[in-house]
């Protein structure tokens, strides 16, 4: 009789055991599934943006996720930010030198990429705006992008069945304001990291540089990283890289500090995902990777306020790369690829 | 003889009124008491009419006005003793719309006393203009159009004064109107140095009668904003060499004449 309840609590406790265990792989799988939130990559440095006012919640993304791909904020409810940042392009415009918004108007300059604006404390090609949250209201007002008003977009939303409850879950209560619009935006874009590269997975010891990658990024550390500064691969600065002035004299910074020193100075855009990426610079003008290359290694002349850096001291500007060299560049280039943020559900319509 | 009492005593009473007037409240910053500056755009001598009116600026154009609208905020009071009372800035700021008579009062809350200066800024300080934008409620909320709106959004910052209409001077625009736009902004620069358009108004309203703000009434400080002066102020502007002024170095010369518009016309006590 003894054995026998020996056994039966034998039997029992291996019953428990057993559905204490399946509860731990339940826990496991939710713990998988659970937002995770903003989670500054090891490698990358201390984020610019101000989580502080504006901390990343599952509810805020998703609905900052739904208005990013919203065309009600356009005048006609036709162009999403979407439209012109498109994921599979690396959140750029392929294939526009300059992007066409609402009715087919065309815009002045390329479309920038949505990635790793979380460490940018600037925006847009002439750094005009230094608060992501107000960056949204540049294309919404923007007469060749969405022409619309905050204003109009506002009750477009109040009257939409879903935004409502979607803006109560994110902030606590459904009413619908210009600061949690742009706010709930701002939470989907820093949400928008590219960090799982092949190159990253060499920053995290978890791969290795091919030889011809290696010697490329040798190569880039003498001849490129002081302005595409690793691991954002832009220091976020405003350059004049001496690719001469554009059909429209476009004098970038300029129009933001009116200095003189400024004009023909855009930001230093990222070299990640260049693959996606095309066409290049802020008028789009370079449509390939060896149309930009062949500018830096080969006719390159003096403009008003050229980087320094490009100065060889001999009269002669640009930077001296070798066939070879050309080639490990490339190699190392083709590193900065992240196959992982260009199919990330996550951030998908 | 008997009718001299009732006028003795009206006079004594009246005179028993004037005392009370005299006697200045204590200061203190919590015993608040309404106060309003109004803001009543004129040109020249004669009253601002949007649209229909005819105006000639002192580059002998003719022209007709179709906007005004400015930020003024920041308000602080003066006592004649020197001591000042800051209008605490969450409620210190105010859009005045030349087409929406409604707005042309700054209501304000102030401590019981007597008041001889008046010191407010054209424009949005750089502080504001660069706070969260959860602080950017109200008037200063970037929600506003194209047409009426007071925001710069390619180069984050308030439009502090706008002024448009129509005059033949100005070349046609590609909507062929012959319209003049000026949208004078800029309060320094984020993280890089540039024009500084706020300009901080002082008025003295010991002439023209200084502001008794008590409780059981509102004090309102009446004044004159000429905006004739945008154009012929301490600088003369031509509309056909400048029909179009927003963020340029040119701005600078308009905004300076601003700060000439406002004069203290009178107090209602």
């Amino acid at each position: 009789m003894k054995k026998r309840a020996n056994a039966l609590v034998l039997i029992l406790s291996f019953i428990i055991l057993m559905i204490s265990c399946k509860k731990d792989i339940r826990g496991l799988e939710e713990n998988i599934r659970q937002f995770l939130g903003f989670e500054k990559p090891e490698h990358f440095p201390e984020p610019a943006y101000h989580f502080d006012t504006n901390p990343v919640t599952e509810a805020g993304f998703k609905l900052g996720r739904k208005l990013f791909y919203e065309p009600r904020l356009s005048r006609n409810n036709t162009v999403s930010c979407g439209s012109c940042h498109i994921q599979s392009s690396g959140f750029t415009h392929h294939g526009h030198d300059v992007s066409h918004g609402i009715d087919d108007r065309l815009g002045r300059r390329n479309a920038p990429p949505i990635m790793n604006l979380a460490w940018h404390g600037t925006f847009n090609l002439d750094g005009g705006v230094f608060d992501l949250d107000l960056q949204p209201v540049v294309p919404i007002t923007t007469f060749e992008e969405m022409d619309e008003t905050l204003d109009n977009v506002l009750e477009k939303l109040r009257t939409h069945p879903e935004y409502p409850s979607m803006f109560r879950e994110a902030f606590g209560s459904p009413e619908i304001s210009t600061a949690r619009l742009l706010k709930a935006l701002s939470q989907f874009m820093v949400m928008c990291i590219s960090s799982n590269s092949r190159y990253d997975s060499v920053m995290r010891n978890e791969a290795v540089f091919t030889a011809a990658e290696q010697a490329g990024y040798i190569v880039f550390q003498r001849k490129c990283a002081s302005c595409h500064k690793e691991p954002l691969f832009t220091d976020v600065s405003y350059r004049n890289n001496g690719i001469g002035i554009g059909f429209n004299r476009d004098p970038g910074r300029y129009e933001v500090t009116l200095d003189e020193s400024d004009r023909y100075k855009f930001k230093v855009p990222s070299l990640r995902n260049l693959k996606y990426t095309a066409p290049y610079m802020h008028d789009g003008r370079f449509y390939t990777l060896d149309a930009v290359l062949d500018k830096y290694a080969g006719s390159m002349t003096y403009v008003q306020n050229i980087d320094p850096l490009l100065d060889k001291g001999n009269g002669q500007y640009g930077i001296e790369l070798s066939a070879e060299e050309r080639v490990q560049l490339k190699a190392f280039l083709n590193t900065l690829n992240d196959e992982h943020f260009v199919r990330n559900k996550l951030l998908a319509e | 003889m008997k009718s001299i009492i009732p006028s003795l005593l009206a006079c004594s009473l009246l005179l028993a009124a004037c005392k009370k007037e005299k006697t200045e409240p204590v200061f203190d910053e919590k015993n608040l008491a309404p106060l309003s500056v109004e803001f009543d755009n004129i040109i020249g001598g004669t009253n601002l009419y949007l649209d229909n009116t005819t105006y000639t600026n002192a580059s002998g154009e003719d022209y007709t006005v179709s906007l005004v609208q400015y930020y003024v905020s920041n308000f602080r009071m003066y006592k004649a003793d020197g001591t000042s009372y800051t209008v605490p800035q969450d409620d210190s700021y105010f859009l005045i719309k030349e087409s929406g008579p409604d707005t042309r009062f700054a209501r304000l809350k102030v401590p019981e006393g007597d008041y001889n200066r008046l010191v407010f800024i054209l424009g949005v300080d750089s502080l504001r203009s660069t706070m969260d934008v959860d602080r950017r409620t109200g008037v200063l909320d970037p929600s506003g159009g194209m047409d009426d709106g007071m925001y710069w959004g390619w180069n984050s910052g308030y439009i502090f004064f706008k002024l448009e209409g129509l005059s033949d001077a100005a070349p046609a625009d590609g909507s062929g109107q012959h319209k003049f736009r000026y949208h004078i902004g800029g309060f320094g620069g984020y993280n890089a140095p540039t024009i500084n358009n706020i300009r901080e108004i002082s008025i003295d309203l010991t002439a023209a009668g200084e502001a008794k703000v008590r409780k059981d009434r509102s004090s309102n400080i009446h004044l004159m904003v000429d905006i004739g002066k945008v154009l012929s102020g301490q600088n003369t502007i031509s509309i056909a060499t400048h029909p179009s002024v927003m963020f340029s170095d040119f701005s600078v010369q308009i905004a300076d004449n601003l700060a000439g518009m406002f004069t203290h016309d009178h107090t209602e006590n």
